[in-house]
C-alpha cells in the first residue's frame, strides 16, 4: 500500500457552547489523533453520538475545532485547516478535500446534471467536459437519463443520494470524507459506490467515512477507527 | 489571489446613533459576500457606505480598478465616483422602482447604462437589450413596454439586467429578493447565482435571509447593532455559530 501521509489530526477537541441553553457545553471530541494515508479507507465506528459526523465536519472545516490541528497535504505542502483563512479553506475544498453527506442540498430550478457538474466547473473544467463527466457518473449510478434535466427536489431519497454521491465524487480529490452516503441505497447501487471508492483509492485518494451497514463497511474499509462518546462534562 | 476591495475600520454615524462601526473586510474577485443581520443591524448602512453612497465618519475603502490601480474611494471627487459607478460597479436596490426609470421602456432601461459608456448604435443597443431581457427571462416582445406594467418580480429582473449589462466587476445588492413572493424569489436567486458564476462577478449582498446567504455566498458577515459580531465561511456560520447573536439568528429559522 502507498504510505504517503495525507491527513493528520493532532489532539483534536470540539465542544459546542450553547449560549441560549443556559450556556450549556457539549463536549463531543477530546484529544483525538488520527493519521490517514493515500490509498487507505478508514471507517469510523462507534455508537450513535460518538462524534463520528462531528469529526468529519471538523475536518471539512464546517465546524471549527475548539483545540488541536487538522493538517492536510494540499498542492504538495502542509496546511492546518484549523488556522487557515476562509479563502484557503475554499481552495482546499475545491481541489483537495471532498465531503459527501447523507443528504443532497437541493437548489431550486437547477437540473440534476448541472448540480453534479458544478464542482468540476468550479475546479476549472469547461462546461462540455463537466456535463459529460456528470452524465457518465449518473449513468454508472443508475440515475435514468430522463431525470438529468430535472431538478432533483422531487426525486426519491435513494435517487437524491446517488445524485449527491456523483456530485461529491466528480472532482478527483486526494481526501474524501463520506458521512453515510449509502444509507438509502439498494445493494446494486451500494456495489457501484464501493467500486467508485475502490477506483478513487487506486488513483491515490484517501477515504475517511461512516458506513453503518456492516456489509458495506467490510467491503470498503482497510482499517476501522473506533470512537466512543465522551462522558457528560 | 489579491483582493478587489479592502474595507478598513469603516464607521458611519447618524448623529449620536451608530450606523456601522469599525467594520473591516476584504472581497476577492469572483466572490459573493453576504452581510446578514436583523433590521437596524446596520447592514444597509454598511453597504451604502462601502458603495460610496454615504460618506463615512471614519475608516476607508480601497478598490482595485480594471487597470490594476488601487483607488482610495473616500478621496475621489464626485466625477470620479460617478465614473466608477458607471464603468465598474453596479447597484441593485431592494425596491426595483428605486433602481429603474419607470417612464422609459424596458429596453431603454437596459440600454441606458451602455449609452452612458458611449455606445450609440441603435440596432446594437436594441440587440443587446433584447438578449439581456431573455437572459433574465423577460419576454423580449415586452422590450417597448414601460416597467410600470411589470410585476414586482419582473421589475427586479429588469433591474438586474440593467445593472449587469455593462459587465460590472463589483455589484452591491441590498435585499434584492425581499418583498417578493417565495416562488419569484427562487427564480431571482437562481438567476443571480447563474449570472454571478457566468460573469465571474464579485458582489456584496445584504440580506436578512440566512437561506439566501447559504445558497449564494461562500462567506458571510453577521452584524448586530452596527458591529460585526461574526465572520467566516457561510456554512461554518450557519452550522457552527459561535456568537450568541448568531446562534439566536440561526436557531430562529424555520426549517421545512
Amino acid at each position: 500500500m502507498n504510505t504517503t501521509l495525507i491527513l493528520e489530526l493532532r489532539d483534536l477537541s470540539k465542544s459546542f457552547e450553547l449560549h441560549h441553553q443556559h450556556g450549556a457545553r457539549l463536549n463531543v471530541l477530546r484529544g483525538l489523533n488520527l493519521r490517514l494515508h493515500a490509498g487507505e479507507c478508514v471507517v469510523l465506528s462507534g455508537a450513535s453520538g460518538a462524534g463520528k459526523s462531528t469529526l468529519l465536519r471538523v475536518i471539512y472545516a464546517n465546524y471549527r475545532p475548539s483545540y488541536g490541528t487538522v493538517h492536510l497535504r494540499h498542492d504538495g505542502r502542509w496546511i492546518d485547516l484549523a488556522k487557515a483563512s476562509p479563502h484557503e479553506v475554499l481552495e482546499v475544498r475545491r481541489r483537495t478535500l471532498g465531503y459527501v453527506s447523507q443528504f443532497l442540498r437541493v437548489i431550486p430550478r437547477v437540473p440534476t446534471l448541472d448540480i453534479v457538474a458544478e464542482p468540476l466547473l468550479q475546479a476549472g473544467a469547461d462546461v462540455h467536459d463537466a456535463r459529460q463527466r456528470a452524465g457518465g457518473l449518473l449513468h454508472r449510478l443508475n440515475v435514468p437519463e430522463r431525470l438529468w434535466q430535472l431538478p432533483p427536489g422531487t426525486f426519491s431519497g435513494g435517487e437524491q443520494q446517488r445524485v449527491n454521491i456523483a456530485r461529491g465524487l466528480i472532482v478527483p480529490r486526494p481526501i474524501l470524507l463520506l458521512d453515510e452516503p449509502t444509507a438509502s441505497l439498494d445493494i446494486g447501487n451500494r456495489e457501484v459506490v464501493a467500486q467508485l471508492l475502490a477506483e478513487a483509492r487506486a488513483a491515490g485518494s484517501a477515504v475517511l467515512g461512516i458506513f453503518h451497514d456492516e456489509d458495506m463497511r467490510d467491503r470498503v474499509a482497510t482499517r476501522l477507527f473506533p470512537m466512543q462518546a465522551l462522558e457528560a462534562a | 489571489m489579491s483582493a478587489l476591495l479592502k474595507v478598513r475600520n469603516l464607521s458611519r454615524h447618524y448623529g449620536q446613533r451608530i450606523g456601522c462601526e469599525e467594520v473591516s473586510f476584504d472581497l476577492h474577485p469572483g466572490e459573493l459576500l453576504c452581510i446578514v443581520g436583523e433590521s437596524g443591524s446596520g447592514k444597509s448602512t454598511l453597504l451604502n457606505t462601502v458603495a460610496a453612497q454615504l460618506s463615512p465618519a471614519a475608516g476607508n475603502v480601497h478598490y482595485r480598478q480594471r487597470d490594476g490601480e488601487w483607488l482610495d474611494i473616500g478621496s475621489l471627487n464626485e466625477a470620479d465616483r460617478r465614473r466608477l459607478a458607471r464603468e465598474e460597479w453596479g447597484f441593485v436596490t431592494q425596491n426595483p422602482r428605486d433602481g429603474l426609470r419607470l417612464n422609459v421602456s424596458a429596453g431603454a432601461n437596459v440600454a441606458e447604462r451602455l449609452m452612458a459608456l458611449g455606445m450609440r448604435d441603435y440596432g446594437q443597443l436594441r440587440g443587446i437589450a433584447r438578449s439581456w431581457l431573455e437572459r433574465v427571462e423577460i419576454d423580449p416582445a415586452r422590450i417597448d413596454d414601460a416597467p410600470t406594467g411589470f410585476s414586482g418580480g419582473m421589475q427586479q429582473r429588469l433591474q438586474i439586467a440593467r445593472t449587469l449589462v455593462t459587465q460590472p466587476r463589483l455589484v452591491f445588492m441590498d435585499e434584492p429578493t425581499a418583498g417578493l413572493d417565495v416562488s419569484v424569489q427562487a427564480r431571482i436567486l437562481d438567476l443571480l447565482r447563474r449570472l454571478v458564476n457566468e460573469l465571474g462577478l464579485a458582489a456584496v449582498m445584504v440580506t436578512h435571509d440566512l437561506a439566501v446567504a447559504r445558497l449564494l455566498a461562500a462567506r458571510t458577515i453577521v452584524m448586530q447593532g452596527g458591529r460585526v459580531v461574526e465572520t467566516g465561511l457561510t456554512d461554518q456560520i450557519l452550522d457552527d455559530p459561535q456568537h450568541p447573536y448568531t446562534q439566536l439568528l440561526v436557531s430562529s429559522v424555520l426549517t421545512t
